[in-house]
């Protein structure tokens, strides 16, 4: 059980590393006018609901395991998913706006959150697969 | 290949493009006294005149040796070490020079541009603040001193005034020259030595010379370009030589060798004498080039079609007038004029322009009162730039003896310690000029106009943490599209960096005549085989002085590659609301009347089409087919799934079927007057014309007046009438809907502009509204109840904006790059477009009334440089179907002192920034967040500048002169429409003075923010600018508070978009007999908005004041008359920015409460 809890976490949490890398590929596209910030902005707007959904996932499937630690440690990034999808401004087209992420250094916000994300999934991948791999041995 | 484009220009095009230039012969004459001034301006025209001459026989002089057919000129030659000039940017100190004839040719130009740009410093100085207590200024008598003494002299004489700031350069450079600073003017003329220039002016001579004249007046519109070209050669010649010898016999071996090698370091020594000279030159030469320009540029440039319908017209018969004020004839009198005249007449003005066109005629006319003068001159930041004539440099570098100079002038006048709290009469009572980067004067000369391109700081900073500890916003203000006069290049290549596509500008250097280094990535690139050509001078081998290096604004005609499809036709799409609400208004009837009478001035060709769409509860489209014999109204009632009924006939060619089209306006007012449809189905009627557009791309002009409330894109009343004066936070001041938005990215893809015209009594959710017409990179136009018979001054305002609004130019298809020097990095954007990447502004429509303006940061350290440069590309289909690129340059000196930054502080457009961020601010936080991040940065900045450079501590609250009225205008925008809380604002005309603020350009902006003031009941001749034979009175501005006002008088407020003329109780019964036309106080009728035309001279003098203010702006600023029991009486009191009110308050106050921050 223990095994098959991680294991999903494990697949929900590479879904999100994915997910972290094309963040970062197409904000960078827009830095570097590959791409323009309406096209970017509406292939990541279509992102942003998936990855709340999967960050809220492993955070409610450790919740429900009773793994307080690595809950505790999801918590904080699924809130934050939220709160930024909720504070979208009724006159905006999403978490990223074309016309607003050029401006106030949004872009290089929304690139560094990307980064550190990128960082956080990739450190829980490992808590993940080595907590599997302890529950398979146990098992 | 490229030069054969332009030898086709020199034939014609050219000619017309530089065709200012001829007129400037005629001028030399009037600059006798100025004459030293050419010379400066002369370096810049030579070249121009070069390509223009093409047809005389100078081509063939050229290459033997131009300069020296003109005697004077052989001296120079010899000159040739000056070679290093060949880089025009006088950056970099070139080698190339060998070429014995060209390297001569190169130097006159670099000490042209040097003098220009003093002028321009003497035109600013209005600062109004009591020259006494300047004088007083324990701490930097000496720099005051010098100041004024140089000041005064040429106060006597026009010519001379423009010098007086100048003195305060030749001080830096002479400690003799500022001893007698106005002799030296007159020595200059004598002083033959310079001949060098002379060179110059031989090549001037030919007729070329004129066309040339437009660019100058382009590139250094501060500085007068006009003027360049009106100097005769001859004019030039003396004036030049006088720079050196006069000045003070001991610096004048330096400053000789420095002008001419503007590359050269010396050159900056050398510079500081230059800088009188040019300013008298710029005087004179404005005044006199301004007829040059008229010639050709008119044809060359766009313009000519806007200058035709657009109301800009006045304007540039403002600038005009102070040119004729010069004396000289106002250049733009030729159709041309109006654009023209905007920018050739600006040289003398250059602070003029930058500020108010008043300004610029107090410039011009010397008669202005000495005292103005010598208020003014304090003001005046042109002094810092002496010190750091090399911007980057500093004293160090300076000659030993020039480095002693600044040392006596210690502090540079806009570093001067003010206490605010003491001095009261901080306003200058002339508009205030824009500072002037401190740069080589060579630079300066070229640099791009304040008015179209301006920094928050003139000097920028090393590092971001300098910048950081200067609490100063650093940001550009750009108006890329006003109306001007421009040399225009046809090339077959464009000539740009390799790598960041830069395009060539005055401030490259060249290697050597083959290579280039480009100024804002540092590549070097090869200069192709066309470039070599100069079609100018029909010369070979001289890249140096082609035209888009001698102009920081020019203007090409772009080959195909800077074309994705065919140039499209202009298409105006109408879209017309028809419901009852409407009807009720009138508007219908104006908007018809007024596109009937300017049917034929619509800018475009051949190919134009138009076409109209009504709606209410349905959508109405009309069918003007060709052949048809009356139009035909199609209705679509199906609004939830909108179609094009007939997608071919529904846009027509407005020449085909112009009969059909005059038809439908002259029945549309009628066909709906007993309408009872309530609804407004806005957002179909929308999708409607965006298919419509969606092929060709064009503009579509929506009439709204009322509230959404059908079908897509509807939208709720938010605003409470209850909380309109809440002192809380204002709510709902962005978007509903993101509708509006998504529809204007839409329309920006295909090319499409979206204006909006908002007539409306009540609530209509401009927030939500406003956004498609704000990423369509439209404009937004509101008349609060609107009533065709209530509000006649509203009617006449929609009127005339309407007419402005048919036939200013327009860009289509046009895209905005603003490409900075690496290390340098655009942070946000304040204006009317989508931000396609992160340099790149898609603008479907440009329009000249359209203002910018972007923040920056620093990502790197700029150690290793002493300039950087921005430039601002807009790539537009002209209404002719021509593709076009217009290219500003700016260039700025870099610094690393705090006290440099503070002294290179532009207030106006910190201003304007500052209010542009509040904006955002307000909509992204909340208003009161954005009214504390205010006048936090009045305190920080302060607190920076109290800490970090003042070296005595004294008790009260200190800023240094240039930030002197930072205060104020920061009270200002807390008390303006946008951001002021405690007093009645409906939601609507707070949304619209914000999409202003951001959306004009600054010199409108300000006067938004604070108005000028002016006493009317005495105007007298004294001083007033001669403007095509009208005679237009100067009063001083006036302070905003009521202790200005009195009873016995009569004022005058003009707030940019609307002027109040408040007459006072006891008011002098012959104002209002003569200007009124009214017995009595009492029967002054309520709703007077026009002055009686009479025939008293009162009356005229009034009448053309107000007349005058009108013509410097594109719309129409409505006239209100005030009396104490005037409804209108509590708008005019929100105005008097510097009282107490019931919420906010008095600027004595606010200041009290700045100390008490500061000193925290």
């Amino acid at each position: 059980m223990e095994a098959a809890v991680f294991i999903l976490s494990l697949v929900d949490c590479c879904a999100l590393i994915f997910l972290s890398v094309y963040f970062i590929i197409t904000l960078s596209d827009l830095e570097c006018d590959y791409i323009n910030a309406r096209a970017c902005c509406s292939k990541l707007n279509k992102w942003v609901i998936p990855e709340m959904v999967g960050q809220c996932l492993s955070t409610m499937l450790m919740l429900v395991s009773t793994h307080w630690f690595v809950f505790l440690l999801n918590l904080p990034v699924a809130a934050w998913n939220i709160y930024r999808y909720v504070k979208v401004p009724m006159g905006n087209m999403g978490v990223f706006d074309p016309t607003e992420i050029h401006n106030r250094g949004q872009l290089k916000s929304h690139m560094k959150e990307a980064m550190i994300k990128l960082g956080y999934h990739l450190l829980c991948f490992f808590i993940y697969l080595y907590s599997m791999i302890l529950a398979l041995i146990n098992d | 290949m490229s030069t054969a484009g332009f030898n086709s220009q020199n034939g014609t095009g050219t000619g017309q493009t530089y065709a200012n230039g001829p007129s400037q012969n005629p001028v030399a004459p009037q600059q006798l006294p100025g004459v030293g001034y050419g010379m400066a301006h002369q370096p810049t025209y030579n070249p121009m005149q070069a390509k223009a001459p093409p047809p005389p026989a100078h081509p063939g002089l050229y290459p033997s040796g131009p300069y020296q057919p003109v005697t004077p000129v052989c001296s120079y030659q010899p000159g040739p070490p000056h070679t290093s000039y060949p880089a025009a940017s006088g950056q970099s100190l070139l080698t190339r020079p060998l070429m014995g004839g060209p390297p001569s040719r190169t130097p006159p130009q670099s000490a042209s541009p040097g003098p220009r740009v003093p002028a321009a410093h003497a035109t600013p100085p209005p600062p109004a603040v009591s020259s006494s207590g300047y004088y007083t200024n324990p701490q930097h008598p000496m720099a005051p001193a010098w100041q004024y003494n140089a000041a005064p002299q040429p106060m006597g004489p026009p010519a001379t005034i423009s010098t007086p700031p100048r003195g305060p350069v030749a001080g830096h450079v002479n400690p003799a020259s500022s001893s007698t600073g106005p002799p030296p003017s007159t020595a200059y003329s004598p002083a033959p030595p310079p001949p060098p220039h002379v060179s110059h002016n031989v090549t001037q001579p030919p007729g070329p010379g004129m066309s040339r004249s437009p660019q100058h007046g382009y590139t250094q519109p501060g500085t007068a370009p006009p003027p360049m070209t009106p100097m005769a050669p001859h004019a030039y010649q003396p004036n030049r030589a006088p720079y050196g010898p006069p000045p003070t016999g001991p610096p004048p071996p330096t400053m000789k060798p420095a002008p001419l090698p503007i590359g050269l370091p010396m050159a900056t020594n050398a510079t500081p004498p230059p800088p009188r000279a040019d300013a008298q030159c710029g005087g004179a030469v404005n005044s006199t080039l301004p007829p040059a320009e008229h010639d050709c540029p008119e044809g060359d440039i766009e313009c000519p079609g806007t200058v035709a319908g657009n109301g800009p017209p006045a304007a540039p018969s403002g600038y005009n007038h102070v040119d004729n004020q010069t004396g000289v004839p106002p250049p733009q009198p030729g159709t041309p004029g109006l654009h023209l005249g905007h920018y050739p007449s600006l040289p003398p003005g250059y602070q003029n322009t930058g500020y108010q066109n008043a300004s610029a005629p107090h410039n011009a006319t010397s008669p202005m009162h000495p005292a103005m003068q010598h208020a003014t001159q304090p003001y005046t930041q042109a002094p810092p730039p002496y010190q750091q004539p090399h911007g980057g440099p500093g004293p160090a570098q300076l000659s030993p003896s020039l480095a002693a100079m600044s040392l006596q002038s210690t502090t540079p006048e806009a570093l001067r310690v003010v206490n605010l709290l003491q001095e009261r009469n901080l306003l200058p009572p002339t508009p205030i000029p824009a500072p002037t980067p401190c740069l080589q004067q060579d630079l300066q000369k070229i640099n791009c106009h304040p008015e179209v391109f301006r920094s928050t700081l003139t000097s920028i900073p090393q590092t971001q943490s300098l910048l950081n500890k200067a609490k100063m916003p650093l940001g550009l203000l750009l108006h890329p599209f006003k109306d001007l006069s421009l040399p225009v290049v046809t090339s077959s290549t464009i000539v740009r960096c390799r790598s960041c596509r830069t395009y060539i500008n005055p401030f490259v250097s060249f290697l050597d005549q083959r290579r280039w280094k480009c100024n804002l990535c540092f590549r070097v690139n090869d200069v192709p085989e066309e470039f070599m050509y100069n079609p100018v001078s029909r010369s070979y081998g001289e890249p140096h002085k082609r035209p888009e290096v001698q102009n920081a604004t020019i203007e090409f005609i772009a080959p195909s590659e800077y074309m994705l499809r065919p140039p499209q036709p202009a298409v105006y799409l109408f879209i017309l609301d028809v419901s009852h609400n409407a009807v009720e208004t009138g508007y219908l009837t104006v908007f018809c009347q007024s596109l009937l009478d300017n049917i034929n001035a619509l800018p475009g060709d051949s190919r134009t089409k138009v076409g109209f769409i009504t709606f209410d509860s349905t959508i109405h489209f009309y069918n003007l087919q060709e052949g048809l014999s009356q139009p035909q109204m199609l209705i679509v009632s199906d609004i939830e799934d909108i179609f094009l009924p007939t997608p071919d006939s529904l846009l027509v060619n407005l020449n085909e079927c112009k009969e059909l089209v005059q038809d439908l306006l002259k029945s549309l007012p009628t066909l709906f007057e007993k309408t009872m449809e309530t609804q407004s189905a806005l957002g179909s009627a929308l999708q409607a014309a965006y298919k419509l557009l969606l092929p060709t791309g064009g503009r579509m002009s929506i009439f709204q007046t009322q509230l959404p409330n059908l079908g897509v894109g509807t939208l709720q009343s938010r605003e409470d009438p209850n909380q309109r004066a809440a002192a809380k936070d204002v709510q709902h001041l962005s978007p509903a809907t993101d509708f509006y938005k998504k529809l204007a990215l839409d329309c920006s893809g295909q090319q499409v502009a979206v204006d909006l015209f908002l007539l409306s009594s009540q609530y209509c959710d401009l927030a939500s509204l406003g956004c498609i017409s704000r990423y369509s990179a439209g404009s937004v136009y509101y008349y609060p109840s609107y009533h065709h018979q209530h509000t006649p001054a509203q009617v006449e305002c929609f009127q005339k904006d309407l007419k402005r609004y048919l036939t200013r130019k327009i860009g289509f298809e046009a895209v905005m790059r603003i490409r900075c020097t690496k290390g340098l990095s655009i942070h946000t954007f304040h204006g009317n477009f989508f931000v396609r990447s992160t340099d790149l502004l898609s603008l479907p429509n440009v329009n000249p009334d359209a203002g910018f303006a972007v923040q920056m940061s620093i990502e790197e350290n700029l150690d290793d440089m002493q300039v950087v440069s921005f430039q601002a590309a807009l790539l537009y289909t002209s209404s002719k179907g021509e593709r076009r690129i217009r290219v500003h340059t700016l260039c700025l000196p870099v610094v690393n002192s705090l006290s440099d930054i503070f002294a290179g502080a532009d207030v106006q457009a910190i201003t304007g920034l500052l209010a542009c961020m509040a904006v955002d601010r307000s909509a992204t936080a909340s208003l009161s967040d954005a009214r504390d991040a205010m006048t936090n940065a009045a305190i920080d900045s302060l607190t920076s500048y109290r800490q970090s450079v003042l070296t005595i501590q004294q008790p009260g609250l200190l800023a240094p002169a240039c930030l002197r009225l930072f205060p104020l205008f920061i009270l200002a925008l807390l008390k303006q429409k946008a951001f002021r809380t405690g007093t009645s604002t409906r939601l609507d005309d707070r949304l619209f003075a914000m999409c202003q603020l951001k959306y004009q350009p600054l010199v409108y902006a300000m006067l938004m923010i604070h108005p000028a003031l002016y006493r009317v009941d005495d105007l007298s001749d004294e001083g007033a600018l001669n403007i095509s034979e009208r005679t237009v009175p100067q009063p001083r501005v006036l302070q905003l508070s009521v202790e200005k006002l009195s009873r016995e008088a009569a004022f005058l407020m003009d707030a940019g978009t609307v002027m109040y003329l408040w007459i006072g109780r006891n008011c002098h019964p012959n104002f209002l007999t003569q200007v009124l036309g009214v017995p009595s106080y009492a029967t002054v009728p309520d709703n007077l908005y026009l002055l009686p035309e009479l025939d008293t001279p009162e009356s005229q003098r009034t009448r053309a004041f107000v007349g005058w203010l009108r013509d410097q702006r594109p719309f129409f600023p409505s006239l209100q008359v005030i009396r104490d029991e005037s409804q209108l009486k509590p708008t005019f009191m929100q105005n008097m920015i510097e009282d107490r009110t019931e919420s906010a308050l008095s600027y004595y106050e606010f200041l009290l409460h700045l100390q008490q921050q500061i000193s925290k």
